[in-house]
């Protein structure tokens, strides 16, 4: 074999890798996108083995010891207006925060994926119902919505969860709508209808991993929206109720502290900020990951 | 074009009226009874009809819709159960106040975000462009009502220089432009301003790249334009898609102000959502909601046509 040939044997090598692996390998490349899920991997991992960290009783509080700054022995992040280790509630409170933060993205993912792939694949008349309903929601701003929600049905964890998932079903259903009408229309999807396969497979087989992807990504991109939102509603009043831990609730609850030990009071914000900058900047790097052309 | 925009307003109607049921309906998903927070809980069956009857919500639906809407026409959106005084002239006050919010905010968020963006687009890859994207992700990731009480803590508790909360002198919910107002302005503005910078800053930088990829640029250096000449080029090219974002971000900013005039106790539509919540007042709370949405649909709608009057390339249909 001369050095042509086995040139050419390493590039086919080369190229046979799938999509899936290119794209793990270029998510691997990416510093940014690394950090960022290595930080969310151990802000969930730590609110998930929380009760095995040997930390203080995040629901125990002390009159005499309320609002520690920063840095007291014993207390790393202080304590907060009741006396209750920050440490421990800024990492039992990812338990809730990232619960109901994720949970209304992924009932949305699946919920608009299915009225959107519908939507796209039959066309017609039933596009226009499922369409046009999705515009009424575009109508309303998405805090608007997921308060006005919120707000009517009442306060509760249940109810936050319900209206933001109503809040992520329009943007998605839309991006699914728009991903599957112009795969269908692809060569490929004739060529299966003529080679005499129904629309279940043909959905399935070829409209699924072609769509998904795309969805997938735009749904992570509304992650950090969502953190934001379920922690303005628990924030308001709407959402969780004390004393659970929660990062929305914490800054409510800690507003009226800012006089007295700011820093302590800023801290379940910042814990917020961190997890909806990273959910952006992975997503951010998911997306270019998954842009083949480049 | 004056065709174009009656055809735009055509459309918008039956999505108005689609959102006037969404408004309606909200109290009715609502569980308990309407009047749970008027009534006294040893209320006779006698006065609960009565009031019932009072109220309109012993019709059925779509005739209480109907009543409803044919009222909200005429400007009459009923009134508030908690203080008594009608949900129009309280939201009235509110969308001043919040107005004038929304629009300081929007003009810093779109001031920041073009220069930034521009900055980025122009010299992308740089390290300019790295801080600017950052500082566009970092705005648009913030939770605006964390970065509030952030601002609060460095100017109002530790400098001491600028109010926490109120709209004015002594809680006043009167607005003027003098100094002791403008100053009560300058914390919930800057803070609500920070999402549209980072989503104007993102559009531009985009819109930038993409303008200078395009051959005319070239043809333009080529001529023989100076930096400046170009620059208008790439700013008039970029300007209708830019604001059209700036416009349907100050939508947003007007019906997602509730946070932040929670934060900073500022008396506007989200302080009146807020009371109207938590004391369970209906019709407070259908009427706000439908006065945003409506302002909303109606903005998105001058956007569309001053984007169409400003861009030719966007077909009219």
């Amino acid at each position: 074999m001369s050095a042509a040939d086995a040139a050419i044997a390493s590039a086919t090598q080369v190229v046979s890798r799938g999509y899936w692996a290119t794209v793990g390998r270029r998510l691997l490349r990416d510093p940014v996108t690394v950090t960022c899920v290595a930080i969310l991997l151990l802000i969930l991992l730590a609110a998930i083995f929380a009760p095995y960290l040997g930390l203080a009783d995040p629901y125990r509080g002390s009159m005499i010891r309320r609002l520690r700054p920063i840095g007291t022995a014993g207390y790393p992040f202080g304590t907060d207006e009741l006396g209750r280790d920050m440490l421990a509630r800024l990492i039992y409170g990812g338990r809730l925060s990232l619960f109901v933060g994720i949970l209304p993205v992924i009932n949305a993912f699946v919920i608009g994926s299915i009225f959107g792939i519908v939507a796209g694949y039959v066309g017609g008349r039933i596009n226009m119902a499922i369409m046009r309903t999705v515009d009424v929601f575009f109508a309303f701003p998405s805090v608007l919505l997921a308060i006005a929600i919120s707000g009517a049905l009442g306060a509760g964890i249940l109810n936050s969860l319900v209206s933001l998932t109503i809040v992520f079903i329009p943007p998605i259903t839309r991006v699914a709508e728009s991903v599957t009408t112009s795969v269908r229309n692809l060569d490929f999807v004739d060529a299966a209808r003529a080679s005499g396969a129904g629309n279940f497979t043909i959905i399935r087989v070829h409209i699924l991993g072609n769509v998904l992807g795309p969805i997938f990504v735009y749904a992570t991109s509304l992650i950090s929206v969502s953190m934001i939102l379920a922690s303005g509603l628990s924030f308001l009043g709407l959402g969780t109720k004390p004393p659970e831990p929660e990062w929305g609730l914490m800054l409510n609850t800690l507003r009226t502290a800012i006089y007295i030990n700011p820093w302590v009071a800023a801290l379940p914000g910042a814990m917020i900020f961190v997890v909806s900058i990273c959910f952006n900047l992975m997503s951010d790097g998911l997306r270019s990951a998954m842009d083949v052309r480049r | 074009m004056l065709l174009y925009i009656l055809r735009r307003v055509l459309y918008m109607l039956p999505v108005a009226l689609a959102v006037s049921v969404v408004c309606f309906l909200l109290v009715h998903i609502a569980p308990g009874d309407p009047l749970v927070s008027v009534l006294p809980p040893d209320a006779s069956q006698q006065l609960q009809d009565q009031m019932r009857k009072e109220y309109g919500f012993d019709r059925p639906l779509p005739v209480q819709f109907a009543i409803w809407i044919g009222k909200a026409v005429q400007g009459d959106l009923g009134k508030s159960i908690a203080t008594g005084r009608t949900v129009t002239s309280e939201v009235t006050k509110a969308v001043g106040n919040t107005f004038i919010l929304a629009v300081v905010a929007t003009c810093i968020g779109f001031i920041l975000g073009s220069f930034f963006g521009f900055v980025a687009g122009y010299f992308r890859d740089s390290w300019i462009d790295k801080a600017a994207t950052t500082i566009a992700i970092a705005g648009v990731s913030v939770p605006h009502y964390w970065l509030g009480m952030v601002l609060v803590i460095v100017f109002s508790v530790w400098l001491g220089v600028l109010p926490a909360v109120g709209a004015g002198p002594g809680g006043s919910a009167d607005w003027a432009w003098d100094w002791a107002h403008i100053q009560h302005l300058i914390l919930p503005a800057t803070t609500m301003a920070v999402i549209p910078m980072g989503i104007v800053t993102r559009t531009v930088r985009a819109l930038v790249g993409d303008i200078l990829s395009q051959e005319f640029v070239d043809a333009l250096r080529a001529k023989g334009l100076t930096h400046g000449g170009v620059f208008l080029h790439v700013v008039k090219n970029a300007a209708p898609t830019s604001l059209a974002v700036m416009g349907v971000q100050l939508g947003y900013l007007l019906g997602g102000s509730i946070l932040i005039e929670t934060v900073f106790s500022w008396p506007g539509t989200g302080f009146l959502l807020n009371a109207a919540i938590f004391q369970r007042d209906l019709p407070l709370l259908q009427g706000t909601i439908l006065v945003l949405a409506l302002f909303f649909v109606g903005l998105n709608l001058v956007v569309d046509v001053v984007q169409t009057a400003l861009d030719p390339r966007i077909k009219r249909t």
